[in-house]
């Protein structure tokens, strides 16, 4: 299995979990939108998550520049563009697509 | 279980693919030891945590606290990224899934069972690569003898000469074309060897840190037995990166947050 490289190209390479600190930004946005999205027993307020992920995202997302170089598949990621995907599913329906 | 504790739950796998071992030393969030809660099949990858921490009200205050917001992003992340290095697929939950007992575990499992199984299906043996690419710095407004503060490429190579305004504007320009055509490049051999790909937002350097202005911030569904030609054609691009005025970064393996949901990208 060839799962670990130690280095790309000369690279440092960050790799989650194997003691190099990855970024936050690159955690963040996996952990706070992506994966198994259900409603747990318990009822947080994923307004909060929500209000804070566009938050990162208005800090993150450099719109303007990447137009600019016109760079936009972005424009096209449904996580922009439906921000309530996911977050509607009631507790116990289990699904982890969101339809 | 008292009422003092809840259960966070990580990620879901198979229930036969867990050995004794694979649970063994790993700990989550709030420090406590990571176990399974089986079922049809299935099993749920939790650990117990203080309610004090993970209840309504200490979830909704924690995550408008980015350092506490961090604490447990790295812990699930930690957790996930050890889970799918010891098993072929685990598919990640959502930061901050809690349940008050095991019955509320079990009947996410039962109720999601169809869509987990298929998507463990469609995952077995796939990790996702992180691939960033950032603009190196933009040639600053040339400044009496030193010439083009820039880095050394296409728009280095006269340092020392002043150019004129629209020469500067011309050189400018065609970097930027240079750049956005390396990128397309980029995404395209990497989508070409990826079963999946995933554009996500650019990143702005406050949050990541990184030099550069990041340009492509992406994801990629590959087959475990295939990550070493992927790593290595990223090897390549990144190599090659630099003449066209690119930095690229690599990052992963990870779990497959990015394609657990099928019309992820759709």
């Amino acid at each position: 299995m060839d799962r670990r490289p130690s280095s790309v190209g000369g690279l440092p390479e960050r790799r989650p979990g194997s003691g190099e600190p990855a970024n936050l930004a690159d955690i963040l946005e996996r952990v706070l939108d992506k994966g198994v999205v259900i409603a747990g027993d318990i009822r947080i307020e994923l307004l909060d998550i929500e209000l804070l992920t566009i938050r990162l995202r208005l800090v993150v997302a450099s719109v303007e520049r990447a137009k600019e170089m016109g760079i936009d598949w972005w424009e096209h990621d449904p996580a922009l563009s439906s921000r309530a995907r996911g977050n509607r599913l009631e507790a116990g329906e289990g699904s982890p697509g969101d339809t | 279980m008292t009422p003092e504790e809840l259960l966070y739950a990580y990620a879901i796998a198979r229930e036969g693919a867990l050995r004794p071992e694979t649970l063994e030393n790993l700990t989550g969030v709030a420090g406590e030891p990571v176990r399974a809660v089986p079922h049809l099949g299935l099993a749920a990858l939790v650990g117990r945590v203080p309610a004090a921490e993970f209840d309504e009200g200490a979830l909704a205050e924690g995550m408008e606290d980015l350092s506490r917001l961090e604490r447990v992003a790295r812990g699930h992340q930690r957790v996930v990224e050890e889970l799918s290095a010891a098993l072929r697929c685990v598919l990640p939950m959502r930061l901050a899934t809690v349940y008050r007992d095991e019955t509320g575990v079990r009947r996410m499992l039962a109720a999601g069972r169809m869509d987990f199984g298929a998507a463990l299906d469609r995952l077995d043996g796939r990790v996702e690569w992180g691939v960033k690419v950032y603009a190196l710095m933009e040639p600053s407004e040339p400044s009496g003898a030193s010439g083009v503060d820039g880095p050394s490429g296409a728009c280095g190579s006269d340092a020392g000469a002043k150019p004129s305004g629209r020469e500067y504007l011309r050189r400018r320009g065609a970097a930027r074309r240079a750049r956005g055509e390396g990128v397309r490049d980029i995404h395209g051999a990497l989508a070409g060897l990826a079963e999946r790909a995933r554009v996500y937002p650019p990143q702005n350097s406050r949050l990541s840190g990184a030099s550069g202005r990041n340009v492509l911030n992406a994801a990629y569904l590959v087959r475990r037995e295939r990550g070493g030609d992927f790593t290595s054609v990223v090897g390549e691009l990144a190599e090659a990166g630099p003449r066209s005025g690119l930095r690229v970064e690599l990052t992963g393996p990870w779990a497959p947050y990015s394609f657990v949901r099928e019309d992820g990208d759709g």
